[in-house]
């Protein structure tokens, strides 16, 4: 039955194709593709001024790696239009007599204009814009020392070098198990119960339990596969590296296997139909996963009812699991609390489901 | 012109006959447009920091105070215990762990310099920078306090200082759900329109019900368009749908015209439903279709620009996603919602989503006669 069900999953290689190619694709664009650093922000220049101090802060914005001075105007009503067509993300307005203003009265005024449309790269670059000037203005002061001075020393623990894979390769193995598992194992029986196979299975001498089993048994080794995959890549393309047992992480991801298995079953034994079944697994599994894993959307700033379900969503136990082993290499001990509340959620997803499935056979 | 519209009309009464799928393409949009926006806010706040405090003075107490009462920072209690405190990174309990040391105070007041440590945990590199930038702020601002209140004279001399003033356009109050509405509308759109026309396809392909279409006298492009038509259809008003929740959820109210907004959907679902009508002429079975469209759909949404910047991708990542036609629609759709640009302002993303819906189109329709000859 197994072997039938393995022939089913390899008779189909374009399945099979997107199924294995999904996981290289996201670490890859994960890995090198996106980034939420601000670099290269296309700045308008509206020199008011032209005189020598505006020419140097404007080379300094056009030499930092942050910037790129799209263009020099003289009068800051093109700003609107520029912002309306995306030319420019910040616009830096010198006023008439700058560099007067700053060396007889002491103050020299510059006006940061930002299209916070896309309010996080807008502050990131309006903070690099003032970085910059901020340093022009302490060469001015000259290297002047200052008197009962506080010294910061800051250390990044498990990732000094601020490497975003740290973060993102323990959300893809999360995202990829809970796709594969819990949307195609529901679609794969829904299937059936479409086609009208699945009475045919039923009436054979074998017990339900068994064909529910050998059914999922390819999705698990599929999962184990990509996992595989996750993590070599993860370890010689990207360079994260698993810090603590891989014997313990192969273990939390079975167990969490096991656990998108079971919500799979359980969502073929309330549908019908693929498509039905494709939604359900979609909105009600894939969305709140990633919603509450952690991993793109930062829990703590949700509103509390969200924070409040979050805890009863399965991935967000996972997402900590995995990033405690790998990224900060924890033993059990430290971990045992997730790993709990995680076996407990399997074991009554899957008791939910087989008594659901029996129901329906009745 | 008549049998076209014999099939729209069938399409849409199947659509209608099945009220779990109908319900489906109305709940979906409705969540995501309301549960995403409120999930997806970048700010880095709350950041939970811990501090062990081993010199126990006033000015070490008045600091801790000064970072609690910051709105970026939360305080969680640690009992001094280093050991603890470790425990508390690894468990995600603390975020930051600023360290005063025994003597800060002493130090501060005869040597003239003194130090303190702070340690991050930087499994989330964003977040841990930004946390460490602000407590090193505060911490600035307190030693400016405490340097003042020190040197009674002389004060400093006068020099010349640069004054950076900045506002923010648009969203002045750096609202993420203004953000993202436009860019999830953008992705609902695309699903509904090319994902389930893909599926409706796909199914009929599965039961085997579209070789009697087949067969039928109806003309290639008669039967594709009365197929297509009602998900464009159902594309505009998942397009209403989304901007009336827009407003009552998150009271956005588009700055451009509404009429620009449509225009520009309407063009947008024509490279849509091609996209899904490709998508189906490529694959077997609904499973095939799903896996595809999911890879596909990860890959838009990715590269799109809905989370991070396009402008931050490697150039070869942009012109990548230069060829992803979700890119433009949600530029497209930001900015009429919140700059309020006008047609004039967006004819380089009109130009290509143009040729999207052609080519797309006209792939889709090559594909689909080869496959059933």
């Amino acid at each position: 039955m197994t072997i039938k069900e393995f022939k089913h999953v390899l008779r189909d290689p374009r399945s099979l194709f997107f199924l294995l190619a999904q996981p290289v694709m996201l670490m890859l664009l994960f890995g090198f593709a996106l980034s939420n650093e601000v670099k290269e922000s296309r700045v308008a220049i509206i020199d008011q001024a032209r005189d020598e101090e505006t020419k140097k802060l404007t080379d300094r914005l056009d030499q930092s790696e942050y910037f790129d001075v799209m263009g020099h105007y003289a009068d800051p009503s093109v700003v609107p239009a520029l912002f309306e067509k995306g030319a420019a993300r910040l616009a830096i307005v010198f006023p008439p007599h700058f560099a007067n203003d700053l060396e007889h009265l002491n103050a020299g005024q510059i006006q940061v204009l930002a299209d916070a449309s896309d309010p996080n790269t807008a502050a990131i670059a309006t903070s690099y814009a003032s970085a910059i000037f901020g340093a022009y203005q302490d060469e001015l002061l000259g290297l002047m020392k200052l008197p009962y001075k506080i010294n910061i020393e800051t250390r990044m623990l498990y990732n000094p070098q601020l490497v975003s894979a740290f973060s993102f390769v323990p959300g893809v193995m999360t995202l990829i198990l809970t796709i594969l598992c819990t949307m195609m194992t529901s679609v794969a029986i829904v299937r059936e119960k479409e086609l009208g196979t699945l009475e045919v299975l039923l009436a054979s001498p074998m017990h339900p339990m068994q064909i529910v089993v050998s059914k999922a048994v390819p999705y698990l080794v599929l999962a184990m596969i990509d996992v595989a995959v996750i993590l070599l890549l993860a370890v010689y393309v990207l360079g994260v590296p698993i810090r603590g047992s891989l014997f313990l992480l192969m273990a939390e991801n079975t167990l969490y296997i096991s656990n998108t298995l079971a919500l799979g079953l359980l969502v073929s034994t309330i549908t019908e139909k693929q498509q039905v079944a494709m939604f359900v697994s979609l909105v009600g599994f894939m969305l709140p996963a990633l919603l509450f894993s952690g991993f793109m959307f930062p829990i703590e700033n949700m509103p509390w009812p969200l924070q409040w379900i979050s805890h009863a969503v399965p991935t967000r136990w996972y997402y900590r699991i995995v990033n405690a082993i790998m990224i900060k290499g924890l033993g059990l001990a430290s971990i045992w609390k997730e790993t709990l509340i995680l076996a407990v959620m399997t074991l009554g997803l899957l008791v939910l489901a087989v008594k659901k499935f029996k129901v329906r056979l009745l | 012109m008549i049998k076209m519209w014999l099939i729209v009309r069938k399409e849409l009464a199947l659509v209608f006959r099945q009220p779990a799928i109908l319900r489906m393409m109305i709940l979906m949009p409705l969540m995501q447009l309301i549960l995403l926006p409120l999930a997806a806010d970048y700010e880095v706040k709350n950041i939970n920091l811990q501090v062990i405090d081993q010199d126990h003075s006033s000015y070490s107490r008045s600091l801790t105070q000064k970072l609690g009462a910051s709105p970026y920072f939360k305080l969680v209690e640690a009992n001094g215990d280093p050991a603890m405190a470790r425990r508390n990174l690894e468990q995600n309990k603390a975020d930051l762990t600023l360290n005063i040391p025994a003597g800060f105070e002493k130090d501060l007041i005869r040597e003239s310099e003194t130090a303190l440590s702070i340690e991050a945990d930087a499994v989330n590199g964003n977040k841990a920078s930004l946390g460490c930038a602000y407590a090193s702020q505060i911490i600035g601002d307190f030693n400016r306090e405490v340097r003042e209140k020190l040197m009674q004279l002389p004060r400093f001399n006068d020099f010349p200082v640069i004054e950076v003033r900045s506002s923010f356009w648009y969203n002045p109050f750096i609202k993420y759900p203004l953000f993202m509405v436009p860019g999830i509308l953008a992705l609902l759109v695309t699903m509904v329109g090319g994902l389930m026309a893909a599926l409706n396809i796909v199914q009929e392909k599965e039961i085997g019900t579209i070789e009697q279409l087949n067969v039928s006298p109806l003309r290639r492009y008669q039967f594709l368009m009365g197929k297509l038509i009602p998900f464009w259809f159902l594309g505009m008003v998942s397009v209403t749908l989304g901007l009336i929740v827009g407003y009552l959820v998150y009271g956005i109210v588009p700055r451009g015209s509404l009429l620009t907004i449509y225009f520009f959907s309407a063009v947008y679902l024509i490279g849509a439903l091609g996209v899904g009508l490709l998508l189906s002429t490529l694959v077997d079975n609904q499973m095939q279709a799903t896996l595809f469209a999911f890879f596909i759909i990860m890959f838009f949404v990715l590269m799109g620009g809905l989370y991070t910047p396009i402008d931050s991708m490697p150039r070869w990542a942009q012109i990548l996603s230069s060829f992803n036609p979700v890119t433009y629609f949600i530029r497209v759709l930001r900015f009429i919602v919140i700059k309020g640009s006008g047609i004039s302002d967006l004819l380089v993303e009109l130009r290509s989503m143009l040729l999207f819906g052609i080519v797309l189109n006209v792939l889709a329709v090559m594909n689909y006669r080869k496959r059933s000859a």
